[in-house]
């Protein structure tokens, strides 16, 4: 690669499989819409008529066994990604996802692995409402032989699928839906990132901002506006949420004392009550406050937009969070 | 009928060995379950033996197997060592899958049986995927689905079904329909009983067999194995049989009387095709006798392999949750 590369998180995802299609004859893709229609979010747009329906193909609209052929598929040989319209509809695979991928390889005594990739949209912000817009990842990232990540950069939109391909695990890849139009930029050079492993995004002093995905450039928004107020919040972008990265969420809570969770999930049985636990846990003593959280409204969400923005973390309630922490009143 | 079967009287006496040998080491299991030696469920095949056995012998090496929580048959049939099967339902680690997996999951990589799979319907997209890597891969192999009638309720059945027939893939989807699932009789789930004819509805050719009658089953095996391989899309077998023994060991069966099962006894796949062989002359009382030995001799084997394993140490617990690569 030559120069930096400006282009869109759907381009990114899109080059990515592209790649990964063309490099290793293992790897194809499947699920709904993906070939002839260019998927529902425009993702896989263009794949089909160059690689062919052998390698990016339709399926009907079976959850549960178009994943559970790819999971019968990576059993055998093949690198599957299959695409999930969104994470609403992966609940009709459940069985698979959680009874057979995640539980195949331990089950067997390490018989057999199951190196497949799924992707799905997940989150809110386009008006969906209550069944396309949920953010479930954090049930994922509660089971056991599933790698969970959230790529929140084009960077990383671009580069997390080849480490996830190359993960002999069964790994998950949620993609924020409003992140998709997100246009950034590929540093010169950069050819992988790692699969795993939190990432600092903005280093600061009094504030650990925690968050990943969708929410991560509101909480970078939200930094922005504390910086005014002259304080200097770090963001890390948890980019894998199983297995976390707690090395670093605990390397930034023992340099600035305070935590603040962002998560567009609801708040109860969360993600973020998991890291505000382990945190509590593992270096109580460390924090000046107690830790905070930002979460999704506990409401299914809605579809008027008023409702539906009031619903999610924004940057006023993150900045809000951490200001509170910082100079209590 | 394309495929015609002919059946030599060693391979007549090797079929018979085959179902005896399932019985019987069922027998023990059970034994071994009053004794506390194997724990957890225990699902036995009693009465069904001829659906493995006749379904087993026309696969080849290269196919791979799906199946379910009542997989015993499945497992020996398939070449499973007893010794290394007894040693998983002792859950030491010299069982199959290091006592992880138990008597419902049942893995041999090196004999591509990929699994009992405890969730009724859920083994149907493992084999659609199986048969998808074959075709990908250019190799020869099918995908064999055990499943019993149960299945053909959950939404998993119709999906396989429907995307094995849109892709024509290798897959024999082998419906074992012993009448009950656990405790629901089939009339009592389905709206059509007819459970061969709901293949036909997504355009897969299909066949009911009597299911007590291994050669039956073979033949009917062969033909649509031969139809899969010449690469005619996937082929659905019904095999009608009967479950003699409880659903699990925790069950009174309270759901049937007790002289259908005693009808269902005089009509076993074993008794019935010994009768037949006899019947023949094809059946030496030698034969009978060297039989039984051979198989009471590797069942002791197979108990002394287990009761002499070592439990897995703890330390290795969480080992395969997370896998460090891909096996060759």
């Amino acid at each position: 690669m030559s120069g930096p590369q400006r282009l869109t998180y759907r381009e990114a995802c899109r080059q990515a499989m592209r790649e990964a299609i063309l490099d290793d004859p293992r790897v194809f893709l499947m699920g709904e819409d993906v070939a002839r229609y260019g998927g529902c979010y425009a993702v896989t747009k263009g794949l089909a008529e160059e690689l062919g329906e052998e390698r990016v193909r339709d399926t009907p609209l079976s959850e549960s066994a178009f994943v559970g052929a790819g999971i019968g598929a990576a059993m055998d040989g093949m690198r599957p990604i299959v695409e999930i319209m969104t994470v609403n509809f992966s609940l009709l695979a459940l069985d698979q996802l959680v009874n057979n991928a995640a539980t195949i390889p331990h089950m067997s005594g390490g018989q057999f692995a199951v190196p497949l990739v799924v992707r799905m949209a997940t989150g809110a912000g386009r008006q969906l409402a209550a069944q396309h817009s949920h953010s479930l990842e954090g049930w994922y990232a509660h089971v056991p032989g599933l790698k969970i990540v959230a790529p929140a950069t084009v960077e990383d939109a671009r580069f997390m699928l080849k480490a996830a391909l190359a993960d002999p695990n069964p790994v998950l890849i949620f993609e924020h839906v409003m992140l998709y139009n997100m246009e950034g930029t590929i540093p010169d050079g950069t050819a992988s990132v790692r699969l795993e492993g939190a990432k600092v995004r903005r280093e600061g002093g009094d504030v650990s901002l925690v968050t990943y995905g969708g929410s991560l450039f509101k909480t970078l928004d939200a930094a922005e506006a504390l910086a005014a107020e002259n304080i200097a919040a770090e963001v890390i972008d948890l980019r894998s949420l199983r297995p976390l990265d707690m090395a670093t969420v605990l390397a930034s809570v023992a340099k600035t004392h305070r935590l603040v969770v962002v998560d567009e999930g609801w708040r109860s049985g969360s993600l973020s009550a998991e890291i505000a636990a382990r945190v509590a846990e593992e270096a109580f003593f460390e924090l000046d406050a107690p830790p905070a959280r930002v979460c999704s409204r506990e409401v299914p969400v809605p579809y008027a937009a008023h409702l539906e923005q009031a619903c999610l973390p924004q940057p006023d309630a993150i900045a809000a969070a951490a200001r509170a922490l910082v100079r209590p009143s | 009928m394309s495929a015609r079967v002919r059946l030599d009287r060693r391979q007549l006496l090797a079929l018979l060995k085959g179902m005896k040998r399932i019985r019987a080491f069922e027998a023990k299991c059970a034994e071994l379950y009053q004794a506390q030696k194997i724990r957890g469920f225990l699902h036995l095949y009693d009465g069904e033996e001829a659906v493995s056995v006749g379904v087993m012998q026309a696969l080849a090496p290269e196919d791979a197997v799906v199946a379910t929580y009542r997989e015993h048959g499945q497992a020996l049939a398939r070449g499973i060592p007893m010794n290394v099967l007894m040693a998983e339902m002792y859950g030491v680690r010299e069982g199959c899958c290091r006592g992880r997996g138990g008597s419902m999951h049942i893995f041999d990589r090196e004999r591509r049986f990929c699994g009992g799979n405890a969730i009724v319907g859920g083994g149907l997209p493992l084999a659609v995927g199986l048969a998808l890597a074959a075709r990908m891969q250019g190799r020869s192999g099918l995908a064999a689905c055990f499943f019993g009638e149960g299945a053909v309720e959950e939404g998993e059945f119709h999906e396989s079904l429907n995307l094995a027939a849109l892709w024509r893939l290798p897959v024999l989807f082998v419906c074992e329909n012993n009448r009950y699932a656990m405790g629901m009789a089939l009339e009592r789930a389905e709206s059509e009983t007819d459970i061969h004819a709901k293949a036909a509805a997504y355009r897969i050719a299909s066949e009911a067999v009597d299911g007590m009658d291994v050669v039956a089953v073979a033949a009917a095996a062969l033909r649509a194995v031969e139809a899969v391989r010449a690469g005619e899309g996937p082929r659905f077998l019904e095999c009608r049989t009967y479950r003699l023994r409880a659903h699990s060991m925790f069950d009174a069966q309270a759901y049937r009387p007790k002289e259908e099962v005693e009808a269902w006894r005089g009509k076993g796949p074993i008794v019935r095709f010994q009768k037949w062989l006899d019947g023949n002359g094809l059946l030496h009382p030698s034969d009978l006798a060297a039989i039984e030995a051979e198989i009471d001799g590797e069942i002791e084997l197979a108990v002394a392999f287990a009761e002499a394993g070592t439990p897995e140490p703890v330390e290795e617990l969480e080992r395969f949750v997370l896998m460090e690569e891909v096996p060759a």
